[in-house]
């Protein structure tokens, strides 16, 4: 991507790399979590689907990372955002870190994600700033898929068998305490919302109860309470299952550094 | 899942370019009509094959019978004047 003549016309450039790499650390999380399933998937259709998904979030996150990187302008690329960080630099909503789960966990919690992204890729199109626009583009299509076929599970396990029904319930009540973090906007968030360069979390909130009501009154499924929720990724305060994530995620470049391939 | 009652087999079909036909390319596994377009859609199009798709139940697909092979198509094996080879293409039309 040519961002030599990127024109970023807010206030704090500091703000739109950190909220980009915010980004970039939920699409690659998320993407690792999904990516688990692979070979261990239900059926071998999902073991397709899902695989499919992790690798359009990881190709969000490269997108993301690659553009933070030649804002900053110190050499970092989008592996070195990606790999070389400690914990408690990677910035990732808590919801992206959570382990899988069960099928129909995962499926909400995709649901529950891609369902905020979509609409805020959707608003992120019309971005002042022509690389964000670029990106917004691409992921925008990927990610209507991906709030098409999750939500088309939950719909069929929320109101399907007597045990799916109960673990898709049981679904909503464990992801309930982490979709307020979705909507939160602080001081970096909002600043990067000046002269709509990307869009403000808090933005998405209204639109995204209107389409999760709709979908979970399609599955029989109440709505999250997330008033109450958890919170802390955005400042780096992780869960305890983070660890061991990045313990996998970040393997190879520990144990080599800089390797390549 | 792998309760195959719940989730019948479907036949899919991709059409590859605009022009060209839907060709059969493989079948898979759903619980619906929906879920079988996107399965296809995950499992087939990966890489660009299709501009669009068709799946149907396989249930719903009526087969010849094997045992009628020698009734149904070893009769068309000695009738070459049905194949148009036997005609003198003019130059001026180039490749048919």
């Amino acid at each position: 991507m040519d961002v030599a003549n990127a024109n970023v016309d807010i206030p704090n450039q500091a703000s739109l790399i950190s909220q980009l790499i915010r980004l970039g650390d939920d699409h690659l999380v998320l993407g690792h979590r999904l990516s688990e399933w692979c070979g261990h998937a239900p059926m071998l259709e999902e073991d397709l689907a899902m695989p499919n998904i992790a690798l359009d979030l990881l190709g969000q996150a490269r997108a993301l990372y690659t553009y933070a990187g030649s804002l900053e302008n110190k050499g970092r690329d989008e592996d070195a955002i990606a790999y070389n960080r400690l914990e408690h630099e990677y910035t990732n909503l808590l919801i992206c870190e959570r382990p899988n789960g069960d099928f129909a966990h995962t499926m909400l919690r995709q649901l529950f994600f891609s369902c905020f992204m979509h609409q805020y890729w959707q608003q992120a199109l019309s971005s002042t700033d022509e690389n964000i626009a670029a990106i917004a583009g691409k992921a925008v299509k990927e990610s209507d898929y991906h709030v098409r076929h999750t939500a088309q599970w939950v719909i069929r396990l929320g109101d399907g068998t007597d045990e799916s029904a109960q673990r898709s319930l049981d679904a909503v009540q464990q992801l309930a305490p982490y979709v307020n973090e979705l909507f939160e906007t602080d001081d970096i968030a909002a600043a990067c919302a000046v002269n709509k360069v990307l869009p403000g979390p808090s933005s998405i909130e209204a639109g995204w109860n209107v389409q999760m009501s709709d979908i979970l009154e399609q599955a029989k499924l109440p709505m999250p309470e997330y008033q109450m929720g958890q919170s802390g990724g955005r400042q780096g305060r992780h869960t305890e299952s983070m660890g061991y994530l990045l313990a996998e995620l970040q393997f190879l470049q520990r144990s080599y550094p800089n390797m390549q391939w | 899942m792998t309760d195959t009652a719940q989730t019948p087999l479907w036949e899919v079909f991709i059409r590859p370019r605009n022009g060209l036909a839907h060709r059969h390319c493989g079948s898979l596994h759903a619980a619906d009509a929906t879920m079988a377009l996107q399965a296809a859609r995950d499992v087939y199009t990966r890489r660009e094959e299709g501009q669009s798709i068709w799946v149907i139940p396989s249930s719903e697909i009526v087969a010849s019978d094997p045992n009628d092979k020698e009734t149904f198509f070893d009769p068309a094996g000695d009738k070459i004047y049905r194949h148009p080879t036997f005609y003198d293409i003019p130059d001026d039309v180039g490749h048919m």
